[in-house]
């Protein structure tokens, strides 16, 4: 489904060179390390060296099979280990930097992966075990600091746990809610010699139960609700897209007539061409979708968290709502915000699979029309000005020559939401961000990960020049390595999503949000090496994609596009679901 | 009555598993009342007895965060549940010999044992239920306390209520009773409104 690559289920593990009768081989503990990556089918590294993982390193070149990528600054290896998981399904991100400060530079990778549900594995050097403590050089309290941004993470202390505990760890990464895991791997141990044992039988955590089945009576007791729905509508997530369940979910939508809006993360699990199709919901989704949700008597959320983006004002959201069900593999979703009136624990997939046969076809013909007579009364659409080009224009010509075959991953920002409303993403899998965490700086280092993840597809990087500018270093790595995106800048010469809340909403006092002064995009991406055009002009848009397109390599486009351009439809701060404002 | 709820977590016995499980219930904004950690019977588990000054709802939802972590095992919350729930405090006590007798008497009341005695002060162990402790201070004030050290409570569920613990998980998702359910519904939130922070 995502990319036309065959889903690794999990650990594709390699037969083991050495029959299970010979003796185990002796190595050193970096070694021990780096065979357990290849055990758990990494290809890509993204790291970063310094003193306390200079063993890693040093062992590193006898590994061709583990293909290391030098980033220029550690946050960009988290992220691109981020986007490097995120777009290949079952896949796992792998990052390596050193203790201290490099180990402190991948925080906010990880935590952008935490809320997005990303499985990645960051491996930190950290200074030898018995400096542990005292402030020596390069120490930094990694587990403590990462505590609140990791799924779990480990401290090693004895060579015989390197091998369990990296196998532990991808399956506590890939299985269940995933998420980061750090390894805290003191530098003694990597040199340390040991024996090389993988462990062979799946790992068993009495801690870490698999998820539960879903409950065949609540279930059932949904296909009831459903039958009986005048006005249901589906809400779906990013769950939907981590477990494979595009396919049910559109199953259940055809077989029932149920309209299906999502998530920013949850973009692309439902085709946006679908007559059932609704569009994103929430504080920046479409008027249609939010006027459905709140006339609907029956919703059913799928693998998401209905976080605040989601219900704009907690009131306003579906107040017409008799039943509310939902279902996620987190049972501390349930209940967070809102309270469901059913719900179930569970996979998406596993309980969407399993719900469907119990659902009988139907029709709710008087809902549907007035789903459509909304669409017709309040379609997504923005405004031309004369001598401006608007990003939209920009999407709309990147739509038409890539369809549904490129991956857009956008940064955070005005840039962020265009890209989620005007590219028609038809497959899941195509459209990436940082919908929890909200990370600028995300795209451009995710991206590189993205490509290496899904090479024959067209890669863009939609961002403001602002998060560009955040992680612009990794321009170097796109060179070196001739990683082939097409780096779209929207360049509004402005913090833009700021701008325009201080316009709407912090009574029109634009404080710290120029950026007229930003860098020649064109001598900077010719400073690194890189391919790179500019215009604001729209006649210019088509030829220029068409060139970057047809070049093997990474590219940079700007596009200064109108500086007052800005992101419609929008509930005002504090406002309702239906309280949205579109554009004019 | 004591509001706090009483949580009993078993977790694996590993470094840093008290970080962990005390970073989440400060990272949720709940407030611990005591904590108490100690060995079972089995060596690799160890048992929290967590009182959370909370209510049913947010405790909920802090059980179930706590649940997420890795490292521990079960969790329960027995509140509601027939539990037995002590906790130990050593108490010196002001005691010139002049006082002592009718310190003495409280402590018999109590069942407390004298456990070291000085020219003027003495150490008194005392155990049971919080609120006895509570009421134990109480009495000892006027005689003037030097100094108090409390274990907070540990806490078993009773022999018959031990297959009817709660699990903590909420895998039903049942809404709890007497909460409205359902979006819309005026109360129905536990989180802050955040909506426009970017
Ligand atoms: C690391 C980080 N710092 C600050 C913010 C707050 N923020 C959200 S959107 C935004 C403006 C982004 O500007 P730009 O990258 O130019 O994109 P635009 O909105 O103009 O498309 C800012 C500052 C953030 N999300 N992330």
């Amino acid at each position: 489904m995502i990319g036309a690559h065959p889903q690794p289920d999990s650990a594709p593990a390699p037969p083991l060179e050495t029959p299970a009768t010979a003796p185990p081989r002796r190595m050193t503990g970096a070694q021990i390390c780096l065979e357990s990556l290849l055990r758990e089918g990494v290809d890509t590294i993204f790291g970063y060296p310094g003193g306390a993982n200079l063993y890693l390193y040093r062992w590193l070149p006898d590994y061709p099979n583990l293909h290391h990528i030098l980033v220029r600054h550690e946050q960009g290896a988290a992220h691109a280990a981020d986007g490097y998981a995120r777009s290949r399904r079952g896949a796992v991100g792998v990052c390596f930097a050193t203790s201290g400060p490099g180990a402190l530079n991948l925080v906010t990778g990880l935590g952008t992966a935490f809320m997005d549900s990303v499985p990645v594995i960051a491996i930190t050097g950290q200074v030898p075990v018995s400096a542990i403590g005292t402030d020596s050089f390069q120490e930094s309290d990694v587990i403590g600091s990462t505590m609140s941004v990791v799924k779990h993470s480990y401290l090693l202390t004895r060579v015989e746990d390197i091998a369990p505990t990296i196998k532990e760890a991808f399956h506590v990464a890939r299985s269940g809610r995933p998420g980061p895991v750090v390894i805290d791997f003191p530098k003694d141990l990597q040199a340390a010699v040991g024996e090389f044992n993988y462990p062979e039988e799946p790992v068993r955590m009495r801690s870490f139960p698999p998820p539960p089945q879903p409950d065949p009576n609540q279930l059932r007791e949904i296909a009831r609700i459903i039958k009986e729905a005048k006005r249901p509508v589906i809400l779906s997530g990013r769950g939907v897209l981590i477990s494979g369940a595009e396919q049910e979910l559109l199953e259940l939508s055809h077989r029932a007539h149920i309209p299906v809006g999502w998530t920013l993360l949850g973009t692309g699990a439902f085709p946006l061409q679908d007559p059932m199709a609704l569009q994103m919901v929430g504080f920046m989704g479409a008027g249609y979708t939010n006027k459905a949700v709140c006339d609907a008597d029956v919703v059913i959320m799928i693998g998401m968290r209905c976080d605040d983006r989601v219900t704009t004002r907690l009131d306003s959201f579906a107040p017409r709502v008799e039943h509310l069900i939902h279902i996620d593999i987190d049972p501390a979703e349930i209940g967070k915000s809102v309270v469901p009136h059913l719900s179930v624990v569970a996979d998406a997939k596993t309980a969407l699979s399993r719900l469907l046969p119990m659902v009988e076809p139907k029709r709710e013909h008087e809902w549907l029309t007035q789903i459509d007579q909304w669409k017709e009364e309040h379609p997504i659409h923005y405004v031309r000005r004369e001598g401006f080009l608007q990003p939209q224009e920009v999407l709309e010509a990147m739509y038409s020559r890539c369809k549904d075959e490129a991956i857009v991953v956008a940064d955070v920002g005005q840039n962020q939401i265009w890209a989620a409303l005007w590219f028609n993403y038809a497959k899941p899998g195509l459209f990436l961000n940082s919908g929890g965490l909200g990370t600028m700086g995300y795209a451009f280092p995710a991206s590189m990960g993205v490509k290496f993840s899904n090479p024959d597809r067209t890669v863009f990087c939609v961002t403001g020049e602002g998060g560009f500018m955040m992680n612009m270093q990794e321009m170097a790595t796109m060179v070196e390595n001739n990683i082939d995106v097409k780096v779209i800048i929207l360049n509004n010469a402005s913090l833009g999503m700021v701008r325009q809340f201080q316009d709407d909403f912090y009574d029109g006092v634009r404080s710290a949000v120029d950026l007229t002064f930003t860098p020649d995009f064109v001598k900077l991406g010719e400073a690194f090496g890189m391919k790179a055009m500019t215009t604001r002009r729209l006649e210019d848009v088509g030829p220029m994609l068409d060139e970057a397109l047809a070049h093997k390599g990474p590219v940079l486009l700007n596009f200064d596009i109108d500086p007052d351009a800005n992101v419609y439809p929008i509930v005002p701060l504090g406002k309702g679901m239906l309280d949205f404002v579109e554009a004019s | 009555m004591n509001p706090s709820r009483l949580v009993s977590v078993m977790v694996e016995n590993k470094p840093g598993v008290l970080n962990r499980v005390a970073s989440m219930i400060r990272r949720r904004g709940f407030n611990i009342d005591s904590l108490s950690v100690g060995p079972t019977e089995d060596a690799t588990v160890s048992r929290m007895t967590i009182a959370v000054h909370v209510g049913r709802q947010a405790a909920e939802q802090a059980t179930k965060q706590l649940a997420k972590l890795i490292d521990v095992i079960t969790i329960d919350d027995i509140t509601e549940l027939r539990s037995v729930s002590h906790e130990l405090m050593l108490i010196r006590m002001h005691a010139p010999p002049e006082q002592r007798a009718e310190i003495l008497d409280v402590v018999t009341v109590f069942l407390g044992r004298i456990v070291d005695i000085a020219a003027s002060s003495m150490i008194i162990e005392i155990t049971g239920t919080t609120q006895k402790i509570d009421n134990f201070v109480e009495l000892m004030r006027p005689y003037g306390i030097e100094e108090l050290a409390r274990s907070g409570a540990v806490a078993l569920v009773r022999g018959d209520q031990a297959g009817a613990r709660l699990g903590g998980l909420g895998l039903d998702g049942a809404a709890p009773e007497g909460s409205r359910t359902g979006a819309g519904a005026a109360g129905a939130s536990v989180t802050a409104d955040t909506t426009g922070d970017i």
